[in-house]
């Protein structure tokens, strides 16, 4: 994606806090709203084929995250996140569309510091974060006691 | 009809909170994605985010606080089994297959696509 000062301008002004929130808010609900409904369909489908509670919701978040990357490659995933906004980001789909979407920009840089470094770029800071809060939380209960 | 209800607008309520993050702080998408999963990491530790699945399902599961939810709960699971090893794998363990399917799946549709394509 290359920016023209004219596509910059374009896209501060649509980020711009507060203009568009009357729109921004309620669509964001509603994209978001419905992508988790997708995922309460697909948990539902996984549990009546007999599967555990964890198992059908860990089958939900692959199922979301595969379709999510596959509508990335077709840049399906994007156009419908200029008007869902934080309905696209926030859901596990919006976490597998920015692992997809570097990773096919920075291809150009070549397969391994490109696509596979650049992968990350988002990804990363998000594991990076949730790990270390998990393994704080693990110790606490761990010194804590009474687990 | 009521579970998909439910997953809806609790889910919806998430992204619409992440929307206002957008618009009315400085908050970066990246940002906004690392604050849900430690903010879901922190309820999820204590005990305020399972109700909040046992409610919602999905609305409460696919938003990413979900995904910091599911790295306590294995966090805590594997602690009761393996001890302090357990506290250290257990987060990454919950959240392998959903962490491999993005790597996964990821990879081979950015070996297949262009940047540019429009398609």
């Amino acid at each position: 994606m290359s920016l023209t000062p004219k596509d910059y301008d374009r896209m501060t002004k649509e980020a711009s806090p507060g203009t568009k929130s009357w729109r921004n808010i309620p669509l964001a609900f509603l994209i978001g709203g419905l992508i988790c409904t997708l995922g309460q369909g697909l948990t539902q489908w996984y549990l009546s084929m007999g599967m555990a509670k964890d198992e059908a919701a860990a089958w939900t978040s692959v199922t979301l995250v595969g379709l999510s990357a596959l509508l990335t490659g077709l840049r399906v995933y994007d156009n419908i996140a200029k008007f869902g906004g934080a309905g696209t980001l926030v859901p596990i789909t919006g976490f597998a569309n920015a692992v997809v979407s570097p990773a096919i920009e920075f291809k150009s840089e070549g397969l391994v510091l490109g696509l596979g470094a650049k992968m990350f770029i988002i990804a990363g800071p998000v594991i990076v974060y949730g790990i270390t809060a998990a393994a704080v939380y693990g110790l606490i209960l761990f010194v804590m006691g009474g687990y | 009809m009521l579970p998909y209800l439910k997953a809806f607008l609790v889910g919806g309520a998430f992204c619409a909170l992440g929307q206002v993050f957008i618009d009315y702080t400085k908050l970066t998408p990246a940002r906004i994605l690392v604050a849900y999963v430690v903010s879901g990491v922190v309820l999820g530790g204590l005990g305020i985010y399972q109700p909040i699945i046992d409610f919602a399902g999905a609305g409460a599961t696919v938003p990413l606080t979900g995904f910091g939810a599911l790295l306590a709960k294995g966090t805590r699971e594997a602690l009761v089994e393996k001890g302090l090893l357990g506290a250290l794998s257990g987060g990454f363990t919950a959240a392998a297959a959903g962490i491999a399917a993005a790597v996964v799946f990821g990879f081979l549709v950015a070996l297949v696509c262009r940047s540019g394509d429009k398609g």
